[in-house]
């Protein structure tokens, strides 16, 4: 699996080749350095350690402008390590960009959802609540019962109750690439990504 | 929010007419049934403009055999083959909604006479 770091830019609509209206998201991914390449031999595992968007010294803490400079790379913002199935000669300091993907072709993305706060067991494990009608009082978006009585006398660990939702890392699969732009660095997807405008988000293929 | 309004820039359309809500229009639609294409006319009232670049849409009221018909197209779709304006309408708002509900006179839009 090797990929690209992006943005995600945002949501809208092209018209495909008979006319129908597709959703897309726009993403502005790569190019992105190979930082560091790690080897069985050395790390016990093969991965590559991508860089993306360059910025000035002052942008970033010393040890990552240390590891950076170890390896004789341009000083990147963002790194993430992406996983080889099988070893790939890639070397550091090669640089991919968008033109490794094709229109149509199948990747996944991975990203940050959006933070929902605090919310209840409806929206956050898809419990259907109670009825509206029927005699129910006082009690429309509740969990309902959460356990036994004297045995166990307890809450079971794991027990799905309410709680914060989102900013988890979510992966979505079998994502189609609908077009690439190489000039601007942009590629759209069909359908929508997780994660809110300008989050960092990772798109990866099967090389 | 400017590299997506370049997204399908290319796909815009200028040859459409300057069309208003209130006008009457004829759409001519490419419907594909198999591997035949043919033309269907739809002509209504525009009751409704909405969106912006590649994402507008209007929609078009009709009163067909007696039952209102709404219908939603996409302003910039390649399946619109062409737009008439029948005739232009006179309207004091941006959305038509109220047509839903009128009846007989007051369903009418008046004319826009132009000079």
């Amino acid at each position: 699996m090797i990929g690209l770091i992006g943005r995600k830019i945002g949501m809208t609509q092209v018209f495909d080749k008979d006319g129908k209206r597709i959703t897309v998201t726009v993403v502005q991914a790569g190019p992105c350095g190979v930082v560091h390449r790690k080897t069985v031999e050395k790390h016990g595992y093969d991965a590559v350690q991508l860089g993306y968007e360059e910025v000035t010294e002052k942008k970033l803490n010393k040890p990552k402008i240390g590891h950076l400079k170890k390896h004789n790379s341009p000083l990147y913002r963002y790194l993430k390590e992406f996983r080889l199935k099988e070893y790939k000669d890639i070397e550091e300091g090669e640089v991919f960009d968008v033109s490794m993907f094709v229109e149509n072709e199948i990747i996944e993305i991975t990203g940050k959802s959006k933070g929902k706060g605090f919310t209840g067991v409806m929206k956050r494990h898809g419990f259907h609540g109670f009825k509206a009608t029927h005699g129910v009082h006082e009690s429309y978006r509740g969990p309902g019962s959460i356990g036994q009585c004297a045995t166990p006398a307890r809450v079971f660990k794991g027990k799905k109750l309410p709680g914060h939702k989102g900013v988890e890392q979510i992966s979505i699969f079998n994502v189609k690439v609908v077009k690439v732009d190489i000039e601007k660095n942009l590629i759209l997807v069909k359908g929508a990504v997780p994660g809110h405008r300008n989050s960092i988000i990772r798109l990866r293929k099967e090389m | 929010m400017d590299i997506i309004h370049e997204i399908g820039k290319e796909q815009l359309r200028t040859d459409h007419p300057d069309f208003n809500v209130g006008d009457t229009v004829k759409i001519h639609y490419r419907i594909k049934e198999g591997s035949k294409e043919r033309i269907q006319i739809f002509q209504g009232i525009i009751i409704r403009k909405r969106g912006a670049q590649i994402s507008k849409t209007f929609t078009v009221r009709k009163i067909s055999n007696g039952i209102g018909v709404e219908r939603i197209f996409p302003t910039h779709s390649p399946l619109i083959k062409q737009i008439d304006v029948v005739r232009f309408g006179r309207v004091r708002r941006a959305k038509l909604f109220y047509l839903r509900k009128a009846k007989g006179k007051a369903a009418r839009v008046k004319e826009k006479k132009r000079y």
